[in-house]
């Protein structure tokens, strides 16, 4: 087209004024039969940088271990009090925009229409955003704060309990162990989530430009997110997110492959696993080509539909009136102990707050380039009230009912019952343990694990068109083979990492992006807010 | 013979569709058929526009070129938001070619290569699958 396109919108806009064009550093070019359409130097440096990560660290997996394992440390326990902090100002942020009359604008413009119904919506950014953690913590996170807070020690230096424990009040100990629990998968987390995904959201609607981290920051850096500012920050999210992928689809493989050998006998071998990852990755990369709707969306509702199946049975043939009345006091013991657990100073539980709360929350943040960057693809249409209801309050309450469905019931099995059984099974076979104590074990045993593989592979393929998408310059049609690449490339780092070692070296390293994201988080707060203000309501 | 044809148009690449486009005219000319010109693109910011509705003033004007440069009477314009155009691309412009009631679709394609026997280019799927006739012009 020849014809000059100064074209701009028809009624109030509020595009930012750039002369970059989106895709304008890309490289178009034909490799071989392969189209590519590449952001340059972000797609380059991030795959040869992780390439690079992965040699060093197979090479010298001791030293690489024992160093990313202490820069994770030291960051979550000198800046601990940072990482609470920073947590409690998202939280507070989001409750604000939603009775605020910021809530009233639409994501997309004043006449934008949802992308999606809410149940596909839901499904999305839930499959997503928390995942496989709820099919692993569900039981274990629970049991394990409730052991630490009634033992005798609770309370004590060297205890792991939350705040000052229940030392012998086994009633105490419990409602502190769920509120600690909830503390960690309940409003924090998704206000992390919901930062990330409303400012991109926001920049890349409302605003005009590309849907890719660097884009937040215009109003901080303005023109400069073009050049090398904007390159490190896209590629500092390929970074989190792809080692954050393939290290939990290593670690994950591990852990479905015991529960495999635990129901079925299946010898947990590395041959299991590598096969398991390449299955999660198989059925990934069929999700990815297919494509958003027939694939992501597709598979993000089967996930939720196996998993309310699996949360209903458990609540039905469980302790069932326990667990209804258990939510309102765990939402109550929450409520309660929520001051006090999220206070980033004076505190004398350092085990706990750095050792979970302040790992929990770097981990959270280190998936937040990630989670946002889908959730916010998904979320057009939606208003601010709307979609911080749908992104935190919702997911909220229904991580509640889940950990006081799945842990409340471990807990009723250790105390009520005396069953031990659940509390000395290793990690991953805790779910499974809990389940076997309820009736019709193979059934819901084997759900488990089809949910844990179906959790995996959400997680992966939606993985991998963000990664697309950041490399691509934020262009989110960018040719086929380079999703299929991103999806196969996690698929072989996990092996790669799986066989070499090196999976905890790394899990540390994407755990400790956390830290210079906690920053970028903060900032995306002060440029939500002027974004927000200069749109029409 | 013909009395609708459609023409699937990508502007980002638009300088590549001429021969499509010439194509198109002449057709549209000697039959005295209309023409209306179908554009994709995600709802999140493209090369091509920031917003839905600028995708379609677009798509409007550049039909508008089309009907000044080749002095058709009766062109149109219909501009389609895909969540997922990599994926979905071939799916829309079948349902465009029902909404606009085509009966010839004309659209450009590049040269086949070895891809090809992997993933179907959109305009042989297109021809694969469509009811109503198809010009591909290489």
């Amino acid at each position: 087209m020849t014809e000059s396109t100064d074209i701009t919108p028809d009624g109030d806009s509020t595009l930012i004024e750039t002369d970059y064009e989106i895709g304008q550093d890309n490289i178009n070019t034909q490799i071989g039969p392969v189209n590519v359409d590449v952001h340059n130097p972000v797609f380059l440096i991030s795959g040869l940088c992780i390439v690079a990560f992965v040699v060093l660290t197979l090479a010298f997996q001791d030293s690489a271990g024992t160093m990313f394992n202490a820069m994770r440390v030291w960051l979550t326990s000198t800046f601990d009090w940072f990482f609470i902090a920073s947590a409690n100002v998202f939280v507070v942020l989001c409750l604000v925009l939603v009775v605020s009359p910021l809530g009233r604008v639409r994501l997309g413009g004043t006449d934008a229409t949802p992308d999606y119904s809410y149940s596909g919506w839901f499904a999305m950014l839930f499959a997503a955003g928390m995942g496989i953690g709820l099919m692993f913590y569900g039981v274990s996170e629970p049991l394990s704060h409730y052991a630490s807070s009634v033992a005798d020690n609770a309370g004590s230096p060297d205890s792991w309990a939350p705040l000052a424990g229940a030392p012998g009040d086994s009633e105490a100990a419990r409602r502190l162990g769920m509120a600690a629990t909830i503390f960690h998968w309940a409003l924090h987390p998704w206000a992390i989530y919901a930062i990330v995904a409303l400012a991109l959201a926001l920049f890349s609607y409302n605003k005009g430009l590309p849907l890719t981290m660097r884009s937040i920051f215009y109003p901080i850096f303005g023109e400069r997110i073009w050049g090398w500012t904007g390159h490190i920050i896209d590629i500092l999210a390929v970074f989190a997110t792809l080692f954050g992928l393939a290290t939990s689809l290593g670690f994950g493989a591990e852990q479905a492959s015991a529960g495999l050998e635990f129901l079925f006998g299946l010898p947990a071998s590395d041959t299991t696993k590598v096969f398991l990852i390449i299955g999660i990755t198989g059925i990934a990369l069929l999700s990815v080509v297919a494509g958003l709707d027939a694939g992501v969306k597709r598979l993000s509702e089967i996930n939720m539909v196996l998993a309310v199946l699996l949360l209903l049975f458990v609540v039905i043939v469980g302790p069932t009136v326990a667990i209804l009345s258990g939510f309102f006091h765990n939402l109550v013991a929450y409520v309660q102990n929520l001051p006090a657990l999220s206070n980033p100073v004076g505190r004398t539980d350092a085990n706990f707050s750095q050792g979970w709360t302040a790992f929990y929350w770097a981990w959270w943040i280190s998936w937040s380039p990630f989670v946002g960057m889908f959730i916010a693809r998904v979320s057009r249409g939606r208003t601010v009230r709307e979609f911080i209801t749908c992104v935190l309050l919702i997911p909220s309450l229904v991580c509640v009912f889940w950990m006081t469905a799945f842990g409340g019931t471990a807990i009723s099995q250790l105390v009520n019952d005396g069953v031990q059984a659940v509390a000395s099974a290793p990690l991953e076979l805790q779910l499974f343990s809990m389940l076997a104590q309820l009736p019709l074990t193979e059934i819901t045993s084997f759900l488990g694990i089809v949910l844990v593989i179906v959790f995996f592979v959400t997680s992966s393929d939606s993985g991998s068109l963000v990664i697309d998408t950041i490399t691509a310059g934020g262009k989110i049609d960018a040719p086929t083979p380079q999703r299929i690449f991103w999806c196969v490339f996690e698929g072989l780092v996990a092996i790669a990492l799986l066989l070499g070692g090196g999976l905890g070296a790394l899990q540390a390293m994407s755990v400790s992006t956390g830290f210079p994201f906690t920053i970028v988080l903060l900032l995306a707060c002060v440029a939500i807010v002027k974004g927000l203000m200069s749109e029409p309501r | 013979m013909y009395s609708h044809i459609m023409v699937p148009v990508d502007l980002a690449h638009a300088e590549q569709l001429q021969k499509a486009l010439q194509t198109a005219a002449d057709l549209a000319k000697l039959y005295q058929a209309s023409v209306c010109y179908v554009g994709v693109s995600a709802s999140a910011p493209s090369s091509v526009a920031h917003t839905p509705e600028e995708f379609a003033a677009k798509m409007e004007k550049f039909s508008q070129a089309q009907a000044a440069k080749y002095q058709l009477p009766n062109v149109s314009s219909a501009a389609y938001i895909s969540h997922d155009p990599t994926a979905d691309l071939d799916d829309t412009l079948m349902r465009a070619s029902k909404d606009a009631g085509a009966d010839l679709v004309v659209m450009a394609s590049h040269v086949p290569g070895l891809l090809e026997h992997v993933f179907a280019s959109n305009a042989g799927y297109f021809a694969s699958f469509s009811k109503i006739s198809v010009l591909v012009v290489r």
